[in-house]
């Protein structure tokens, strides 16, 4: 993949900005997500972790199989707190 | 792995890699820090990294005015080549009863007093004019602050201090269990992990939560326990909330990071006190209610992810700090939920204590002694 191509479109991050981390020694998922915020965005990496997983493999030799999966949070989606303050115990979801 | 080291830290968090870089600096060699997780995987990484002068005893306020310094000028020290994230927006502690304002007055003048730090009270009209559309209405009084405080990127603050220690020959490994400490008479002679033996004759417990377990290690008892809290993160919006904003009373607060979005966390009084760090949906409730009930403008945002992390709670939430009965063992721990500020200043201290110099800060009242002697220093301005 091109230098200038869009990884992570929420954070809008280049294979170059992922590139360049991984070349100052961060290869981990967990590692890189939190300097670059790769995956930390409202879609919450649902694009960007496999393309990422791909990238760190290629670069480092690493078996996607065995890498280490950084944790999916709650909520599943973006969700407003007014949603959450307009809810009652008996609600149906 | 390398089979000798002159220190090994236990803990790579903010403190640990704080402390490797400053001793690696006094000229020490073959450090070697040792990470379970990740860099910043624990609690460093997990917290809202709210900066500020506003404690209520002497050696926080003295500990925080020159961690503040430091930060300061961080950046440049450690040539960084990324923004640590660091803001100076204020810190605004809200009084919601008239003990608590007397005590934050109490705290004001002390921290005025000892450092020079610039705090003040301000009115609810004050208030108003620096948080827009906070509620005034139900029962605030005035609060807390102090517009050098703010907060920071924890996990740029911690990557700064770990690639500086590397420039200076420290080792940090990560995805390293410690599994035993061996003692030989009365003093540390190695840490045993799970990639191998490190022989050495002084070990730092930087371990967080971990910290009483490492303890056990070496035969002494550090009493703390973890507790969980939990935060989430909403979608980025414009700058809207200059400073971050806490109430003791409800627990809860709120900060907009220099990305946009905005954190906020409530603590809850019955947590079970264990090492659950998963999240829980009854948080997303309590924060909503809170949160809104302070500012009611936030119900607009979107929610874009929670997480938990443990505080490493002590019975006074004060740490525990600097050597111990066994000799080469020292600990930096029990920080209770306000220790990632504190980080360069505590990493310094340290240095200068294993070097065997008088650290420029007393921080003689944190001994593990206190438990022993009952000389217990609560600290008033904690959540």
């Amino acid at each position: 993949m091109d230098d200038a191509t869009i990884i992570c479109r929420c954070e809008d991050l280049t294979y170059e900005d992922i590139r360049d981390w991984i070349q100052r020694g961060y290869t981990s998922l967990d590692e890189i997500k939190r300097v670059t915020r790769c995956g930390m965005g409202q879609c919450q990496g649902r694009t960007c972790r496999p393309l990422l997983m791909q990238e760190l493999s290629k670069s480092t030799g690493q078996n996607i199989a065995q890498m280490q999966m950084s944790t999916f949070r709650p909520p599943l989606e973006p969700m407003k707190i007014r949603a959450i303050l307009e809810h009652k115990e008996d609600d149906e979801i | 792995m390398q089979n000798t080291a002159e220190v090994v830290i236990i803990g790579g968090g903010v403190h640990g890699c704080s402390i490797a870089y400053h001793l690696a600096q006094k000229g020490f060699s073959d450090i070697a820090v040792l990470e379970k997780g990740y860099l910043a995987s624990g609690g460093t990484g997990r917290s809202a990294a709210g900066i500020r002068h506003q404690f209520g005893t002497e050696i926080n306020i003295r500990l925080a005015s020159e961690s503040i310094k430091m930060m300061e000028h961080l950046r440049e020290e450690l040539e960084y080549p990324c923004d640590l994230g660091f803001r100076q927006g204020g810190y605004m502690m809200l009084a919601y009863s008239e003990s608590q304002l007397k005590q934050f007055e109490a705290n004001v003048e002390l921290q005025n007093k000892l450092v020079n730090a610039g705090s003040q009270i301000l009115s609810p009209a004050e208030i108003a004019e620096i948080v827009p559309g906070i509620n005034t209405q139900d029962g605030l009084l005035g609060a807390s602050f102090n517009e050098r405080d703010g907060h920071i990127d924890p996990f740029h603050l911690t990557h700064a201090y770990a690639e500086a220690a590397r420039r200076l020959g420290v080792h940090i490994y990560t995805q390293t269990r410690v599994l035993d400490i061996k003692t030989s008479g009365n003093r540390v002679s190695g840490v045993v992990t799970d990639k191998g033996e490190i022989k050495t004759q002084v070990v730092v417990n930087a371990a967080g939560p971990h910290g009483r377990i490492i303890a056990n290690m070496v035969g002494l008892d550090a009493p703390m326990y973890p507790e969980r809290h939990q935060i989430l993160v909403t979608e980025p919006i414009e700058d809207f909330l200059p400073c971050m904003v806490i109430s003791l009373t409800h627990g809860c607060y709120c900060k907009q990071t220099p990305h946009g979005s905005l954190l906020m966390g409530v603590g809850d009084p019955n947590e079970v006190k264990d090492f659950n760090e998963r999240s829980s949906w009854q948080f997303l409730q309590d924060v909503a209610q809170k949160v809104t009930f302070h500012i009611p403008v936030l119900e607009r945002l979107r929610i874009v992810r929670q997480w938990a992390g443990l505080y490493d709670n002590t019975e006074d939430k004060q740490a525990i700090l600097g050597e111990t009965e066994v000799e080469g063992f020292y600990i930096d721990i029990g920080w209770s939920g306000h220790g990632l500020q504190l980080g360069p200043v505590v990493g310094k201290l340290m240095a200068q204590k294993i070097a065997g110099q008088e650290p420029e800060i007393d921080i003689g009242p944190m001994s593990i002694r206190r438990f022993a002697t009952g000389e217990l220093i609560p600290e008033p301005a904690c959540v």
